[in-house]
């Protein structure tokens, strides 16, 4: 079968039809996960299926596409359903965050802040935050009809009584619009305050069967404790190659003796500090050592 | 300088044509055809029809081609496909007992109208290694035949029903929810969890229904008839008015028969189980039986004793290899931004934890 | 204008649709902005503007309430060609289309349930002028504030007071958009 005997976008209208009007209730009621038909894509369940879906039925060939996996333009998966879309969607496809149109993410929110004219696609693996704590979906769906949060604020809490801290460090929860408490997809915790931003934020959940939207502003609040206040700081390293201070890094086993080094993850946010002329410790020289005892 | 690792694009266009050598093989031996994975992998052709819920034999015998015999894989490639297909109508419901069977066998009465039919089957077959089938081009010596029946072959648990001692089972008039067009969501009703035992992995089922005949929601099941066969396919055309065979397709179909000692509800009679699937696939059909009855406790009164089968949710939400197969595997992918994040927290705990224990230690 | 029941359909259905949706898309993201959309004719009275948010979102899985200001004959046999959305009174309608007098009353429609806030109707209400000035809306998908002419601000601020059950709407005229999704705060400007 050639590519021609698919439509646009890869999906039937239908499906698209069926997507959209789940994408539109989802930003009708910011946090909450509406339940949609899912399809069977080309790729594995857990590879983005429900991303792809999400993307598919938003972009027009005016649409400028990048797709991130951890942050990188060019890890495997990022590659192979940028092709996708090249090939099935028929639009142009770039690598830097303020050029695209639609960003459709693995982990991570770029560095960069996204402005009002960008889409930000989350692929999600398990939508439900509550998920961990109750596995059926009977109770955890009833929870949020309660607006029932207390058992998550027990575990949270319980942490802060084990480790004095939070022991989430990445898809750390959030509340959205003081309503309904979301998983952000497995991003780091250092992400979470990106959230409120003046891009409209789209998750997909193919596998189960679930779109959630953040609207452009929408109040997103990490939960925490008034005497344990929500930290997103992350490992105190400049990147290696651009000297950046605040994004976030890469660690990179460089040897076999704990040599390491720390990279910022997205890929583009430092290729453009090095393009303006920023430059790490390693800009220039080869990977040295890193005392793990000092960092610690 | 230190210089990330680049080149997706390439290893992903190298590591496909590697894939697509290795599918070959050794070029010095002949290539399968379709035709010939059809007709003599006929039980993986049908397997994969049933769980990739699509009847067409060559496509599934290219799937497993193309799978290299990796069956999920093969039934994956079905669906992907099956998703993309345009819907011209829905058939009227199969007959089944206008099914011209292959095999037709009941465990619960020894000698029944249309006779017990053993067919092709491998129960009665010892398992040793048949060493003459290594060495190709015997060819098997012909099966006798006898004339066919061509009479309806009545189903034992209509026999049952004649005396009241098993539970009727109404029509439903409603269109049965579509499984692949609609969400899941809870609680499920019976056609819904029939068609996702009935393309849900044949190794999952069978454990679930394994697991009740241990005693994990214990049903007490007899084969009230087991059955596979041709069954004609119609469908209504507006334009005619009437019905018009499309097509044929073999199916196996299973109803057990349970003994039910009555509850706060329902008076004591026989319960059913059901299974049907695409193809010869009788142990899934047996397995999608039990799981069946076990799923049906709430409807009968009986106390959900808490055993897997039983619990719809579980059993709908991981029977399907695809999805399950998907989301395992992707566990491959990079997830360095996760474990950084978790590298991170538990390097600041273990300082933590230690500066507590010198604490201790200097007290 | 006598428009055919075969004409004026989406000359190129599956990129004229995403062009749609994503109008649809940002003007309900962000409450008070009004966007382009166009692509469907539809006989009167339906705007071009509803007539291809019908097209884009509708089928038949979707039943629709059409209100009285514009349930005539060459419409319905327009939508059903073109869509094969049923027909359905409102308290069973996914959409509606409608003046804002001839749709009303609000409560004739679903908002959803506890359970699933999501099945409930989005009306398309076609308005005799769309501009950013009047009520002041605020919100998620508002910086600090936006405007817009609604009809009322009552019914809004009682459908706001449901969170997160509740309607959503879309405002059309000519081949201009708006949206006000059931998140938005609604006070008189
Ligand atoms: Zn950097």
């Amino acid at each position: 079968m050639t590519d021609q005997a698919y439509n646009f976008a890869y999906l039937d209208e239908q499906t698209k039809r069926m997507i959209r009007r789940a994408i539109l209730k989802g930003v009708a009621v910011p946090g909450y996960q509406v339940p949609f038909a899912s399809r069977e894509m080309p790729m594995p369940y857990g590879w983005g299926t429900g991303g792809v879906q999400v993307s598919a039925a938003c972009l027009t060939p005016d649409d400028t596409l990048k797709v991130i996996d951890q942050g990188a333009d060019d890890t495997t998966n990022a590659v192979s359903i940028r092709k996708f879309f090249e090939k099935t969607a028929e639009v142009a496809v770039t690598e830097k965050t303020s050029e695209a149109s639609v960003i459709q993410t693995r982990h991570r929110i770029p560095e960069e802040p996204l402005t009002e004219d960008q889409i930000l696609v989350y692929q999600v693996p398990i939508p439900e935050p509550l998920r961990f704590l109750e596995p059926s979906e009977v109770e955890t769906r009833k929870m949020h009809s309660l607006e029932e949060y207390g058992l998550m604020y027990v575990k949270l809490y319980e942490d802060i009584s084990r480790h004095g801290e939070i022991a989430t460090a990445y898809a750390y929860p959030v509340k959205v619009e003081d309503r309904y408490v979301m998983d952000p997809s497995p991003i780091p915790k250092f992400d979470n305050p990106k959230m409120e931003s003046a891009a409209l934020q789209l998750f997909g959940a193919g596998r189960e069967q679930r779109i959630y939207a953040v609207p452009p502003y929408t109040k997103v609040v990490s939960l925490d404790f008034e005497d344990h206040p929500f930290d997103p700081s992350k490992a105190p390293h400049p990147c290696a190659l651009c000297g950046a201070e605040d994004s976030y890094l890469d660690e990179v086993i460089t040897d076999d003796r704990g040599g390491r080094m720390f990279v910022c993850s997205d890929t583009d946010f430092c290729a453009g500090r090095r393009a303006a002329g920023f430059t790490g410790e390693m800009t220039n020289t080869r990977p040295a050592p890193v005392d793990t005892e000092a960092m610690a | 300088m230190y210089v990330a690792v680049k080149g997706g694009e390439r290893a992903i266009d190298n590591a496909h044509a590697w894939l697509a050598e290795e599918r070959r093989g050794d070029t010095d031996i002949a290539e399968m055809s379709i035709a010939q994975i059809r007709e003599q992998l006929a039980l993986a052709v049908d397997r994969v029809m049933a769980e990739g819920s699509l009847y067409d034999p060559d496509l599934a015998a290219l799937a497993i081609k193309q799978a290299r015999g990796d069956m999920i894989e093969a039934v994956f490639l079905i669906r992907a496909y099956r998703t993309t297909l345009p819907r011209f109508g829905a058939s009227a419901p199969i007959d089944t007992g206008a099914m011209a069977c292959d095999r037709r066998i009941s465990a619960t009465f020894k000698d029944l109208p249309g006779g017990q039919v053993l067919g092709p089957t491998f129960d009665y077959t010892h398992r040793l290694l048949d060493f003459a089938l290594a060495a190709e081009g015997l060819e098997p010596s012909e099966a006798p035949e006898a004339a066919a029946d061509m009479a309806d072959l009545p189903h034992v648990t209509d026999f049952l029903a004649q005396e009241d001692l098993i539970q009727r089972e109404p029509e439903g008039s409603d269109t049965p929810r579509d499984l692949t067009r609609e969400p899941l969501d809870f609680p499920t009703d019976r056609p819904l969890r029939l068609q996702a035992l009935s393309r849900g992995d044949e190794g999952f089922v069978l454990s679930m229904a394994y697991s009740t005949q241990r005693g994990y929601g214990r049903n007490h099941p007899f084969v009230g008839e087991l059955r596979t066969g041709k069954v004609a396919v119609e469908m209504d055309i507006p334009e005619l008015g009437f019905a018009i065979e499309i097509g044929e397709a073999v199916v196996t179909e299973c109803e057990t028969v349970n003994q039910f000692t009555g509850s706060k509800t329902e008076p004591p009679q026989f319960t059913r189980g059901y299974g049907l699937t695409f193809g010869h696939c009788e142990r899934k059909a047996i397995s999608m039986a039990l799981v069946d009855r076990a799923m049906r406790w709430a409807e009968l009164g009986e106390d959900n004793v808490g055993a897997p089968a039983q619990d719809e949710e579980f059993v709908l939400y991981h029977a399907d290899n695809v999805q399950a197969s998907g989301f395992l595997e992707h566990i491959k992918l990079p997830h360095y931004v996760d474990f950084q994040s978790e590298l991170e927290l538990i390097r600041r705990l273990r300082a933590d934890a230690m500066a507590g224990q010198h604490q201790e230690a200097a007290e | 204008m006598q428009t055919a029941v075969l004409d004026g359909g989406l000359v190129d259905p599956a990129r004229d649709a995403a062009f749609a949706f994503r109008a649809a898309l940002d003007a309900l993201s962000r409450p008070g902005t009004i966007r382009q959309i166009d692509g469907a004719e539809a006989p009167a009275p339906c705007s071009p503007a509803a007539a291809t948010m019908i097209v884009t979102l509708c089928d038949p899985t979707t039943p629709l309430y059409v209100a009285p200001s514009h349930d005539n004959e060459a419409l319905r046999e327009w939508i059903t060609f073109q869509t094969g959305a049923p027909f359905a009174a409102a308290i069973d309608a996914v959409f509606a289309i409608g003046t804002w007098d001839a749709l009303a009353p609000l409560g004739a429609y679903a908002g959803g349930t506890p359970a699933y806030p999501d099945r409930s109707a989005t009306l398309i209400v076609e308005v005799p002028v769309l501009e950013a000035k009047g009520a002041v809306l605020a919100g998620p998908g508002i910086e600090t504030k936006a405007q817009l002419n609604l009809p009322e601000v009552d019914a809004f601020q009682a459908n706001r007071a449901q969170f997160p059950l509740g309607l959503d709407f879309f405002f059309t005229y000519g081949n201009r958009v708006a949206g006000l999704p059931r998140s938005t705060r609604v006070t008189e400007g």
